[in-house]
């Protein structure tokens, strides 16, 4: 599948987004949030920006963005609609929670509740986004149930990681908070891990045979393509990232996006002052690059079935 | 609404694609194209069209396969074109209510002017059948012709698809599939007609015509195949002639 840059920077950011407010959310509802102005601006301004960025950014790639309003009425059948629709729902205890932390008295147990909505509506919402690609029988790689584990996982992980960086501008990390940022990133590392060692090791779905009736008694092959110039298929389900290059970019995104967050934790145990600082945001800054890589090879890596009219002899689960 | 309808359709229209005939010549891609470049999805663009790097609209492409039998190789052209299917994936992903399926006869569209070009139903479509026109920033799809099967200023041989109505050799055939004396029905069963990737649990309309078994692929069950007596085993000028009207 062809890695659109839009898409890519809206999974990744509103990912991002969805994961601190999740931490935000969840910090808030245990009343664990400290009484701290700018460092509310900062986490709520940085978890409503990207996730509103990442809303833009998809509705970029859209042939009728000014449309887009319609998006929003097929829940029934529809992930991309239920997707929307959560999104745009879950600026209300958003909304509630972000002023109720600058503004008023944050212990009201009102509050409190709408923070624990705000945590779930946010793990809902990456949820749906993972289910889009999910649902997909077409594109076996993604029809799988570790396609939402990675997305929830890796959500939680970058917004984990950039809570404890801001976090750490202002107060000393306490080790439980920089456990539960370690703990995160391994329970990402490990969802990723399941998903390669899966589509490596998955059967095949469909073949050309399958997908033309032909060759009950031997193979079937293209012999001539439809046209010689590209078309619409080829541009957006033909992309092919080559095999060795894949395989760089995999021990790329280890390294970014877990292996060095678990270094810079590792250290930030050890570490005090500035130290710790420095760490938590290096671990955050890399583990967003990292996703990003993992979210380019997430589609780049992809094969849908159409390709098997148009010479590919086989596509893999 | 983009859920499919909760009961099968009275109707089933589709089409039924004969590979054993199929010449592959490409006149119903052409035909189709004509059609509906000017129907209900007008127009389909083209850019660049006579250029070195022509991308354009098609609902219909032929490709082709080269099948390996107990007898050898053998070439099959295989037209492929939307198969309005029962369980259509590409229906339920849609966000807006632009795709449907109707209720009266099954046939799959998409209304143009709630498409946000969102391109989701063309991932859903395992079979390629959904093509997105940059130009007018919405998905357009093979209507079967909807424009034409129901158009009453048409006499009422003309009201087929445009691919089945122009196929010379006849490999394109149109009609419901509810209905067991239909003549798609009915070819279906005489010819053992099946569904394109049935793992994809779409449960496709149209169905495909296996090509039939070579001569000498039946003959090899049995006796040799039957040759014609040599007029003249030992050649000269009537061997000539033997040889000449034996081609």
């Amino acid at each position: 599948m062809n890695p659109a840059a839009s898409i890519i920077l809206f999974t990744t950011a509103s990912g991002l987004g969805y994961g601190l407010l999740f931490v935000l959310g969840l910090a808030a509802s245990f009343g664990w949030l400290p009484p701290s102005t700018l460092f509310a601006v900062l986490t709520i301004g940085l978890a409503l920006s990207t996730v509103s960025i990442g809303l833009l950014s998809s509705t970029f790639h859209l042939g009728h963005p000014e449309r887009a309003w319609r998006a929003i009425t097929q829940w029934r059948s529809s992930w991309l609609s239920r997707e929307g629709i959560m999104a745009i729902l879950l600026y209300g205890p958003a909304c509630y929670f972000s002023a109720g932390w600058l503004l008023f008295e944050q212990q009201l147990f009102a509050w409190r509740a709408v923070s624990s909505i705000l945590a779930i509506g946010a793990a809902a919402t990456v949820f749906c986004t993972a289910m889009i690609y999910a649902s997909l029988k077409s594109i076996p790689r993604w029809n799988n149930q570790w396609v939402s584990a990675v997305y929830l996982s890796l959500s939680l992980m970058t917004g984990a990681l950039w809570f404890v960086a801001i976090w750490a501008f202002f107060f000393p990390v306490p080790t439980a908070l920089s456990t539960i940022a370690l703990v995160s990133i391994i329970v990402a590392y490990a969802c990723k891990y399941c998903y390669w060692r899966y589509i490596d090791s998955a059967p095949v779905v469909s073949t050309a045979e399958s997908a033309t009736g032909l060759g009950a008694k031997g193979k079937t092959r293209l012999l001539e393509p439809p046209h010689t110039g590209q078309n619409y298929l080829l541009e957006e389900m033909g992309y092919k990232v080559a095999r060795k290059h894949a395989s760089k970019l995999r021990t790329l995104c280890l390294f970014a996006a877990f292996g060095v967050p678990i270094a810079c934790y590792a250290f930030i145990y050890l570490a005090t002052g500035y130290y710790v600082t420095i760490l938590a945001f290096a671990a955050a800054v890399l583990g967003q690059v990292g996703v990003t890589i993992e979210r380019w090879l997430f589609f780049a890596e992809a094969e849908h079935v159409v390709m098997l009219y148009y010479g590919k002899d086989k596509v893999h689960g | 609404m983009t859920s499919l309808p909760k009961e099968q359709s009275k109707r089933r229209l589709g089409l039924v694609i004969d590979l054993d005939i199929c010449v592959g010549c490409h006149a119903c891609a052409v035909n189709c194209k004509e059609w509906n470049a000017s129907g209900y999805h007008a127009p389909m663009t083209d850019k660049d069209p006579y250029g070195h790097d022509p991308l354009g609209v098609w609902f219909n492409r032929i490709h082709t396969f080269e099948e390996t039998t107990e007898a050898g190789q053998r070439t099959v052209h295989f037209p492929k074109s939307c198969l309005h299917c029962e369980d259509a994936p590409c229906v339920t992903v849609c966000p807006t209510g632009a795709s449907y399926k109707r209720s009266e006869d099954g046939i799959v569209l998409v209304d143009e002017s709630k498409c946000i070009g969102c391109k989701l139903c063309s991932w859903a479509c395992p079979y390629g059948a959904r093509e997105f026109d940059d130009d007018a920033g919405v998905m357009k799809k093979c209507t079967l012709c909807v424009d034409r099967i129901y158009n009453e200023n048409l006499d009422n041989e003309t009201r087929l698809p445009a691919c089945v109505s122009t196929c010379p050799a006849s490999a394109r055939h149109f009609g419901d599939f509810s209905d067991p004396d239909s003549n798609v029905s009915k070819l279906v069963k005489e010819r053992g007609g099946y569904d394109l990737m049935p793992e994809m649990g779409c449960s496709p309309t149209n169905k495909y015509l296996p090509p039939r078994p070579r001569r000498d692929e039946k003959a090899a069950d049995g006796a040799p195949p039957k040759r014609l007596e040599q007029a003249n085993p030992e050649g000269g000028f009537l061997g000539w002639i033997d040889d000449l009207l034996s081609d």
